[in-house]
């Protein structure tokens, strides 16, 4: 069986999940059950000058029947004493040692975060995580997403804690920047020994339309959130992956963003992360989904003959390109299986409508422009006449098939097709040499 | 005679009323998790298989979206009885046996279900608020007189009343709905229900008089004078029967109307067991229903062999699954009396020609039903087996002004074929007083 124990700049934890800063590590008693379930760590509700909250608190967006596609919050940093925090965080440490037990902070004055720092140690956190993410609520007030918005602010404050801390210094960012790797480059610069991303993205997550208010209500009136949930996740690969492919960064990334399965955390894990962080698919499902993705992803590390999580770390992060590095000799075209075909012809209407009309059906004579020797770079101002294509030979009339020299290679119709494996894209590229945009523009160049 | 524009209602003290549905109604949150499973295919094959094409993937993404009335008008604009058909149809054999989600994971979209949510829903929805889905376009002038009270006439009458024509229906029961009302299975859909219907069909502007026989209260040749057209949607009103009578011997039609409508029906204590005789869906329901009121031992007697019985595989194993068994190859012979009562059916084994009996407290038979329409004297042409001919892109019969629709030109098929009979007719005569009109 796999290794799953991780080293995070000095943070050791018996596997790479840990609780992300949120509900779920609300309390000693609610890190106490995560920790019997087999959560490798947690990231303690962020502490500070206790708050008010207000009701309600959450949304959700749904899709397709599916509920909590993307989730938000307008909750602040926690709403318990300092005082009772900080004796629950030393009862967890004591009764579970092996765990990772990570303070997230958020304070404004220097000698306010000298003196958090200090009692977070004192509890006997494992590392501190500075919360410069938060993207409502708090940042009106100075702090969260209005420090990591800045660099020169957020530098500032991170060679504070570097200073003040003797256990690691985790900085969390904000993905409500244009550039991630600004406050990135800004943390590691000024002391950072580890980065978390992302925090929560500034979001409406929708509205009432009986009542006329954004939601959450609350009182008939709401206010902008913070949205996560798995509909996140790939703006979170994206900077993670964006971080981790730069050089300039050596910190270790924890990964925060949609995980919901272990798939999720080998996609963060093979574009660089060295640790995950889950919150979302906790508050929905509960603790208990540890055991899947601590199982799941030791299965895959076996399967694929990887001995440890370090092993599959960064693996695909050599393969995320620019686009002008991409080779644009390569094709596939999409084919159908016309056995595993339930002849719904989804992919019909998505390739006529949504991409280059190269799908044809039996039944129907077809509007689509064809056989233009120039692959339709010709005038298209009228609709087309109608015409007759020639099905191959194939059991059942409701299959559609694909006309190859036409197909674009644009994936649609796999995407669409609601039977897996039914579609799939073939590769036919005919000229083995590789050539990127940057290398023909290169050469023109020259 | 009894001419009103609502709907007569029934008492409540009724059989059918013991009798759960089938296929229950959908809360929202139940119709919004079947609606989006659906995959909304291209040229769905369901819609194919539906005799008035209702565009169900369409309907069905209404209500996923939660345009309810939206759902509801895209069915009605179809098949106004679309809140029946919903209960009444064999799906099995049609939408949804057509679904592709049978060649995939064997579990079809509940199209039926889903269809009676949109109707039952949009039309409580306009009689809480009031806002119709449907508003009668002004008089054009034209009336239309429709003969018996079914779903083909009520779907022909409401589309001609939608496009402003005075439409007359003349039933000569005193309800009307047809064997939507009285001969519907009680698990699939209750009397009510069909009366509803046809009480939202009727006030969208037509007329309902009850109790009135054309070809003996009033003469056919009188509504061809007195009208524009005339639609013959008179079913099938003739039961057959066999020579078997006597105590506890019933026309299946008449067993399952008594269970139905009439108040304070209820089985004698002493019918222990039954037979029906036949092999269609009527004799399915009956043996269904009986055993559902518990009949000990319900047992359905075919002339011929299983696979020969026209009625659908899943009203076979509907009645199976209620415990009825099949006993094959059996002509009837007899109602066997003792002591005043029924006590056995007798039949001739067809192989061996051996005579044996059946005992049995109740005899239902369930041979069919013709076309009965030799009292109005309407001098249609007819086809060799009784029904009605028509022009099939029409309705119209060998007469020019009389149209035809339901069992009385198909000879006994389902209430979306008489709903599309309703509206392909009314459609007709629109188009040809349209003509008419341009022409003069």
């Amino acid at each position: 069986m796999a290794d799953l124990r991780i080293n995070f700049c000095g943070i050791e934890s018996p596997n790479p999940y840990w609780l992300a800063s949120g509900p779920p590590t609300n309390s000693g008693e609610q890190v106490m059950r995560a920790f019997d379930a087999g959560w490798g760590g947690a990231v303690w509700k962020t502490l500070g000058d206790p708050i008010i909250n207000v009701n309600s608190r959450f949304g959700a967006m749904d899709i397709g029947g599916a509920s909590i596609a993307g989730f938000t919050n307008i909750e602040l940093i926690t709403d318990r004493p300092l005082a009772v925090n900080f004796e629950e965080m030393a009862a967890v440490k004591k009764r579970y040692p092996d765990r990772a037990l990570i303070a997230s902070l958020m304070v404004e004055s220097r000698s306010e975060w000298r003196e958090i720092i200090h009692r977070s140690e004192d509890a006997g956190c494992d590392g501190i995580e500075l919360n410069f993410g938060c993207p409502h609520g708090m940042c009106e007030r100075g702090m969260g997403s209005a420090v990591g918005q800045e660099p020169r602010v957020l530098a500032e404050i991170t060679s504070w804690a570097r200073e003040f801390s003797s256990i690691p210094v985790l900085v969390k960012l904000t993905p409500n920047v244009g550039d991630i790797l600004e406050p990135g480059l800004a943390a590691v610069g000024s002391g950072a020994d580890g980065l978390s991303l992302i925090n929560t993205i500034k979001s409406v997550i929708g509205v009432d339309l009986e009542r006329m208010t954004p939601l959450p209500a609350v009182s008939g009136e709401g206010t902008h959130g913070g949205y996560c949930g798995p509909a996140v996740k790939p703006i979170a690969l994206h900077m993670v992956g964006a971080l981790s492919r730069d050089s300039r960064i050596a910190a270790p990334l924890s990964a925060i963003g949609g995980v919901t399965t272990w798939r999720d955390a080998a996609e963060f894990i093979a574009l660089g992360a060295a640790s995950i962080q889950v919150c979302t698919a906790v508050m929905h499902k509960g603790y208990r989904i540890i055991e899947d993705l601590v199982e799941g992803l030791s299965e895959f590390l076996d399967a694929n003959g990887m001995a440890s999580v370090s092993e599959l770390s960064g693996r695909a992060t050599p393969n995320f390109r620019e686009w002008g590095d991409l080779d644009l000799n390569y094709r596939v075209v999409a084919d159908i299986d016309a056995d595993a075909c339930i002849g719904c012809q989804l992919c019909y209407t998505a390739c006529l409508d949504g991409a280059h009309q190269c799908i044809h059906i039996n039944q129907a004579r077809c509007h689509a422009w064809h056989g233009e020797p120039d692959h339709g770079q010709g005038v298209r101002a009228q609709v087309a006449t109608p015409v007759e294509h020639k099905a191959p030979a194939q059991s059942d009339a409701r299959v559609p098939w694909v006309d190859e020299a036409e197909c674009i290679g644009c994936n649609l119709c796999e995407l669409v097709c609601p039977v897996p494996g039914c579609i799939t894209m073939r590769e036919v590229s005919e000229d083995a040499r590789s050539e990127s945009w940057n290398e023909r523009v290169g050469e023109a160049a020259l | 005679m009894t001419k009103s524009a609502a709907s007569p209602r029934l008492a409540p003290d009724r059989l059918e009323r013991l009798f759960d549905d089938a296929k229950p109604a959908y809360s929202y949150a139940e119709a919004r998790i079947e609606a989006e499973r659906c995959l909304n295919c291209h040229d769905a094959p369901c819609v194919r298989h539906c005799p008035t094409e209702i565009d169900i993937p369409k309907f069905i993404g209404q209500i996923a979206s939660g345009n309810t009335r939206g759902a509801a008008t895209t069915i009605f604009e179809q098949n106004m009885l679309g809140a029946s058909c919903a209960r009444v149809c064999p799906v099995e054999e049609m939408c949804v046996g057509a679904c592709v989600y049978q060649g995939f994971n064997g579990q079809p979209i509940a199209i039926g279900r889903l269809q009676r949510h949109a109707t039952d829903e949009a039309c409580a929805d306009e009689r809480a608020t009031g806002r119709r889905l449907f508003t009668p376009a002004a008089p054009i002038g034209r009336k239309v007189a429709l003969i018996g009270g079914g779903p083909a006439s009520l779907a022909c009458a409401a589309h001609l009343a939608l496009a402003g024509v005075q439409a007359d229906i003349y039933e000569r029961d005193s309800v009307p709905g047809g064997l939507n009302t009285t001969g519907v299975a009680p698990y699939k859909m209750k009397c009510e229900s069909s009366l509803d219907e046809a009480a939202w069909l009727l006030s969208h502007g037509a007329h309902l008089m009850t109790g009135v026989a054309v070809g003996t209260d009033i003469s056919f040749a009188l509504l061809l004078d007195e009208y524009d057209a005339v639609f013959i949607g008179v079913g099938l009103a003739e039961v057959r029967t066999l020579e078997m009578d006597g105590p506890g011997v019933w026309t299946a039609t008449d067993l399952i109307r008594a269970i139905k409508t009439e108040q304070g029906f209820a089985l004698p204590p002493s019918v222990r067991r039954a037979v029906v005789i036949g092999g269609g869906n009527t004799a399915m329901d009956i043996a269904r229903e009986l055993a559902m009121l518990g009949v000990e031992k319900v047992t359905v007697a075919f002339r011929r062999r299983e696979a020969e019985m026209s009625a659908y595989a899943h009203e076979w194993a509907g009645a199976r699954s209620c415990g009825v068994v099949l006993r094959e190859n059996l002509t009837p012979l007899a109602a066997v009396n003792r002591d005043g009562g029924l006590c056995a059916a007798r039949f001739k084994e067809t192989e061996s020609g051996r005579e044996i009996e059946l005992a049995c407290e109740l005899l239902a038979l369930a041979v069919g039903q013709e076309v009965g329409m030799q009292a109005m004297k309407a001098g249609v042409r007819q086809n060799a087996n009784g029904t009605v001919w028509v022009d099939p892109a029409t309705r119209r019969t060998s007469l020019s002004r009389v149209y035809a629709g339901g069992d009385c030109i198909n000879g006994g098929r389902e209430v979306v074929d008489a709903a599309a009979d309703g509206r392909i007719a009314a459609n007709a005569m629109l188009a040809e007083w349209s003509v008419e009109k341009g022409s003069g």
